[in-house]
This record gives structure tokens, sequence and C-alpha cells, in this order.
């Protein structure tokens, strides 16, 4: 019987010790976080087979899909995608993060078969009614475009079952303080994700306010929404719903940072207020697709892009520092401290959790930021918006930054969690490197084409007559990408399917090893706790950053000046 | 440790080289905010989104009564596009009102304006959303049913531009093209 205690350590609870790390595990969350991944894996492979079709009909050359079924298919890509998978999967990540890192129980198994019940009927029923081709409007469905009233009844389930997962999160948050689960602060992983949770309630309210008229609308019983209202709204989930993945990226980062190199946050209070900027100022992020609209005046535009916009920015640059920096005092203190560099060529590259957590560092900062905050930026956004530069920045941020990091989670979460270790291990350590690249070749091909014009979300440019033979060879190397990254999803899923059968059975003993870096003589743990200054190589890295994001940004105000006046 | 909880005191301001990197990420940071009201000043391309509230019915009205009004020519599309074969070709009187109407699936009319001069170009839809991009310049701007969005705009080079639209509208929406003629 179980206890009506939510600490782990209590005599009867529903848990098992981890063999590996030696952290309990409640046998409840382990079930949820199970059953949430792997439908957030097969929906990646849904989304994934969409959007191996898109590249190959964007590639000019190619050309495979019928204009009906190309827009079909990209609904079905970006709603798979960006909110299906996605979200599944953050559900699985707020399941762990609030039972194991705390020691305690999760609060109720009927809520967590309500919300999986619930997200789960939502997402069959929104795939469904795409499929059958009643709702061909982009997973943005602006108005008076409409699709069927079960498009916008399958998101509300969606978002509904996911509240009431992230309820479960906070419900479980409490009763592990209450029961004296664990002493002191939670850690940052367990932080991380309360951000997102709390990001996640206010993204889900916004898709409420604006979902729930579009579908009364839908169904007749309601006049239309105005079209400008609802872009606003609207954009008040989908822009901060990817901040949820952010925050989730972010707190993954560390875990997996910890877990491989044995890093840790080099300031607590500097990483968890970096978390607290999210929450308050990234909802103005929403205005970053509202930039050249009309209704909204410029003075409106420039706040909510900059003023606080900015601290949202400023929460990301901290992060790309204190990550690098937690694994460079880690491997200093394991005794890697030749020149500058060292620590970083010692770095357990063939490991694919570590793989993906770094190349997801890269990705997301070098490319996805800096696209993004220049894209954002209010005049550049007329050279920018709608073009295919707008998909080129976010496949870098959620695909190259997100979904990377959390492939990286997935090579500790099945072993650990589904106690089986991973067939093919030799696979899976190429396995980031190639979605890696695919993902960046799709963002060059996509950005570079942008440059020149080509808009996003069109199925043919040649109708057009205006765009040349290098903007047809960019939408090629965007085609070549994406066959790339498809590849590297594709063996994804078949590894983590394939382990799930066949994987060798893991009980009372650790996981195989991916690699870690062993501690070498003269190691000394925790020696540089208090020296602020042994991250050479991540203050140098982080100001090569720095030079790109100016060089890239002024760039983009030289290539502006250059269009014709218009205010 | 970042998966167990912290029990002793963990709260220290940033220091050494941490220290440096959120001094400079702030004035990154600072740097971009003032760019902007700076622009919006001295710079020349700004997007204000002076808009005004109109039924798709009367921009309708107005567009037609100003091609009626101001029509050179006709514009025969040599790019074979059964959506676009022929636009009316209109020019607007220099430092006066261009109105241009986007619906399923056409930019109407085709305008013609001078180099150097500068026009008030209303752009709305009668139907949904739209995206005008100006081919190959690259400028975009969105347009909403219900809203007549102005743009203030100066043409400072010659030649035939493409307008694009950038919003999905529908199964002919890569095929919705405009023209813009600068001489």
């Amino acid at each position: 019987m179980s206890t009506s205690s939510h600490n782990l350590a209590e005599p009867g609870a529903r848990a098992r010790v981890c063999g590996t790390t030696g952290l309990g595990v409640c046998l409840d969350a382990q079930r949820f976080i199970k059953l949430n991944a792997v439908a957030g894996i097969v929906f990646l492979l849904l989304g994934g087979i969409a959007a191996l079709l898109l590249a190959l009909t964007r590639w000019q050359a190619v050309h495979l899909l019928p204009a009906d079924w190309f827009y079909r298919v990209l609904t079905f890509h970006g709603i798979n995608m960006l909110i299906l998978w996605i979200l599944f999967f953050e559900v699985a990540i707020l399941t762990f993060a609030c039972t194991t890192p705390l020691n305690a129980r999760l609060f109720s198994r009927k809520v967590a078969w309500t919300a999986f019940g619930l997200m789960l009927t939502g997402a069959v029923m929104v795939d469904y009614i795409i499929l059958v081709g009643q709702a061909d409007v982009m997973m943005t469905s602006y108005l008076p475009l409409l699709a069927h009233p079960l498009f916008y009844l399958g998101i509300i389930l969606v978002a509904v079952g996911t509240l009431t997962g992230v309820f479960n999160f906070f419900a479980t948050l409490y009763v592990a303080k209450r029961d004296r689960a664990y002493e002191g602060s939670m850690p940052i992983v367990t932080f991380g994700a309360l951000a997102a949770a709390i990001i996640a309630v206010v993204t889900l309210l916004h898709g409420a306010l604006v979902m729930i008229p579009t579908f009364t609308y839908a169904m007749g019983w309601t006049p239309q929404p105005d079209p400008g209202w609802y872009r606003l709204i609207w954009w008040g989930l989908g822009h901060q719903s990817q901040q949820v993945n952010v925050c989730a990226m972010v707190a993954v980062w560390y875990l997996l940072t910890h877990v491989v190199v044995g890093a840790r946050p080099i300031n607590e209070a500097v990483c968890r207020t970096a978390f607290a900027l999210y929450v308050l100022f990234i909802n103005l992020a929403s205005a970053h697709h509202l930039l050249v609209d009309p209704g909204v005046g410029a003075t409106w535009k420039i706040w909510n892009t900059s003023y606080a916009m900015y601290l949202a920015v400023l929460a990301s640059m901290v992060h790309g520092f204190t990550v690098p920096a937690g694994v460079e005092i880690a491997m200093r203190e394991k005794g890697y401290t030749s020149g500058i560099f060292g620590w970083v060529t010692a770095l357990p590259w063939r490991n694919p959790a570590f793989a993906a957590t770094a190349l997801s560092v890269v990705i997301f900062g070098f490319l996805g930021g800096i696209t993004g905050v220049t894209l954002g930026t209010q005049q550049i956004n007329i050279i920018a918006h709608n073009t295919l530069r707008i998909p080129g920045h976010f496949h870098v941020t959620v695909v190259g930054g997100t979904t990377l990091a959390f492939m990286g989670l997935a090579y500790y979460v099945v072993p650990l969690i589904f106690q089986r270790d991973f067939i093919l291990r030799g696979v899976a350590r190429v396995q980031p490197w190639l979605f890696g690249i695919g993902i960046t070749l799709v963002s060059f091909g996509m950005s570079f084409a942008g440059s020149m014009g080509v808009s996003r979300r069109s199925w043919d440019i040649d109708a057009q007559g205006v765009y040349g033979p290098a903007a047809h060879l960019w939408l090629g190397v965007l085609g070549l990408g994406g066959i790339l990254a498809f590849t590297g999803l594709l063996i994804f899923v078949l590894l983590c399917v394939g382990t799930l059968f066949f994987g060798a059975k893991i009980e009372n003993r650790p996981m195989a090893d991916w690699g870690t870096p062993p501690a070498l003589a003269g190691s000394q743990p925790g020696s540089l706790a208090h020296d602020h200054y042994a991250t050479k190589g991540t203050i140098v890295l982080t100001l090569v950053f720095l030079a790109c994001f100016a060089v890239y940004y002024f760039a983009n105000w030289k290539a502006l000046a250059d269009v014709w006046p218009v205010r | 440790m970042s998966l167990r909880p912290l029990t002793a005191p963990w709260f220290h301001g940033p220091a050494g080289h941490e220290k440096i990197w959120l001094g400079c990420a702030i004035l990154w940071c600072f740097v971009m905010s003032l760019m902007m009201p700076y622009w919006h000043f001295r710079g020349k391309q700004n997007s204000t989104g002076e808009a005004y509230r109109v039924v798709p019915g009367d921009y309708y009205a107005r567009t037609e009564k100003f091609v009626a009004a101001n029509r050179v020519g006709t514009f025969k599309n040599p790019v074979p596009n059964p959506l676009t074969t022929e636009l009316p070709i209109v020019e607007p009187p220099a430092g006066g009102d261009a109105y241009l109407m986007g619906r399923m699936w056409q930019w109407y009319p085709a305008l013609r304006l001078r180099k150097g001069e500068t026009y008030r170009l209303h752009l709305s839809s009668l139907d949904l959303q739209h995206g005008f991009s100006l081919q190959p310049l690259n400028m975009n701007f969105q347009v909403v049913p219900g809203y007549d969005h102005v743009l203030t705009i100066t043409p400072t080079s010659t030649g035939e531009f493409t307008i694009v639209c950038n919003e999905f509208c529908g199964a002919g929406h890569h095929a919705m093209t405009g023209k813009i003629f600068v001489e």
C-alpha cells in the first residue's frame, strides 16, 4: 500500500533506487515519463516524415508534392513538431523534474492519466482533421482563414491536457515541500522546469483566450473575432510556447552537462535570476510577429521589442556563459588544465548525449539566437517578415536547439527510466552529428533563400518569375539538409524504439557508460569553486559569440538602409 | 549539484569572468535597445503601423475609383499565370494616394510610380490576410482585412518590381502576383 506521504523515503512508497545514480525513482512518475516520451517520439516521427516531404517540395528541382498536399503537410508538420512532440516530451521532463531530484512521489496518478488522455485525444483529433483535408490553414490558422471546428477543439483539448499535467507538477512541488521530501532549495534543473511550467500556464491561457472564440465562431455560434486581435493573442500562445521550450532546453543543458561531465552552475543566484527573467519578460516576444502589422504603432512595437524583451535575451546570454563555464570548471578540476581550450578537446565528443548538448548550445546560440534577435528588431523585420529567413531562424532554435537537446536527454532517459541499454551504440554516437549538421544546412538554405526574398509557406517560386539561380541553389541546400536531418531523426526514432524491444535489460546494475572524461592524476574536485578567473576558454568563446552577433546585427541594418524609404 | 537540492547558502553576486560577461551582455542589450528609437528618428525605413478601420466593400469602391481616375495602361503578364493574365496600370499623382488591393489571388491594380516622389500607399485585403512582399527589394508588410495599412513610401530605384504574397491564403497563394513599375 502506498502511504499518504509524498516523500519517497517513506516505507511502502512505490519507488525503486536507480542502479546507476543511486537516486530514488517514483514508479508512478516513471510510468508517465514513459508514456509521454513515447507519445512525443511518435509525433516526432510523424512530423519528421512531413518535414522530408516539405523539404523535397521546396527543393524546386524535385518539387515532390502537389500544391494542396504541400499546404496540408505543412500544417501537419507545424502542429506535430511545435506542439505535439514538444509538449508531450516536456510533460515527461516536468514529471521527472518534480520527482527524482526532490526525492518525491508524483502528486496524483489520476490527474496524470487525465492529462495524458486529454492531450492524446486532442492530438489524434487535430492530426485526423488535417489529414482529411479539413484544416489547410497552417499552424497559425490566421482568421478569416477557417478550419473545421474539430481542429480548434483538438488544440483546446491538448492545451487543457497540458495545463492539467502542469498542475500535477505544481502540486507535486507543493506536497514534496510539505512532506519534507527534501531539505533546502530545489536544484537548478527543477527550478528551470518550474520556470518553463509558469510560462506554459501563461501561454496556454493565451491559447484558450484565442482558440475558444475561434472555435465558437467555427461552430457558427458567435461572430468572427477581429483578425488583428487574433494575431496579437495567438502569438501570445505561439511565441511564448517556444520560450517554454527554451526554458526546458536550458534545464536539460544543466542536467546533461552535470550527468556527463559533472558540471555545476558556477553561480546559482545568477542562473536562477536568468530563469526568472524569462518568466517576467518573454511575453513581449509576441510582438515580434506584429512588427510590420497595421494597427499597432511604432512606439508599441519598439517598446515591446526592446526595453523588456532584451532582458529575456540577456537571460539566454547568461545561460550561454554559465553552461559552458560549468563544464570548463568541471574539466579543469578533473585535471584538463592545458592552455585555454585543452579542456574542449578532452570533452567526450563520442558520448551522444554530450554531443547533442554541445551542438544544441552552439546551434541555438550562434545561429538561432543571433538571427532571432536581429530579425525581431523592429525595423529590420521589414526585410525579413514572412520570408524563409523566419523558419531559417526557428529551425535552429526549436530543432537544432530544443529537439537536439531532448534527443540527447533520451540517451539517458531510455536506459535510466525504461531500464534498457541502447542497441547499436556506434550508430547512436553518430546520430546527433547527422541531425545537427542536417538542420544547420536546412537553416542556411532557408536563411539565404529568404534573404533573396523567397517567401515562407509557398509551394512554388517559379510562378512569380522573379527568383534567380542563387535562390534555387539555396533551396537545394535546404532539400539536402532536410534529407540529412530526417535521416538523423529516423535513426533516433529507430534506436529508441528498437531499444525498447531489443535493448539489454538493466536490473540492479548501472547503465552502460556512454563515456565520461576520467579524472586525471592531480585532479582536485571543488578546487576552483571560488576561482572566478578559471573560465578562460568560456570567456573567449562568449566574446567571439558577441563579435559574430554584432557583425550580423549591423550588417542587417546596412541591408535595411539600402531599401526604399518608408514610414 | 544540478540534480540535488541545495542545502548550503547559495546566494553570491557575480564575480570575475562572469561579471565581465554580464557587463558585456547588458551593454550589448542596451545598444540594441537604443538602435530602434535612433533609427525611428534618423533612419529612413520604419514601420509605423499607420492604419485605419475599413470595411472591405468600401476599400474595393475606393480602389476602383482610384483605378478609373488614374489608369494609364494595361499590364500583360509575360509569366504564364492563369490567376493574373493582365492588370490595369495606374499612376497616382506625385505625393498622392495609391490603393493596392489584395484578394485571392491577385494584387490589384499594377502601379506606375516616379523615382524620388513620395506616395501614400494604401494596402488592404478583401478576403483573407495577405503578405505584401516587394521583390527583388525584399520589403515586407502585413495586409489584414478590415485594416487600411498606409505606407508612406519613396521609390529610390527604377525598374519593374513584383509583389509576391507571403502570407498563406489558400491554394493559389504561391501564384498571387502584382506589379509596381518605377520610372
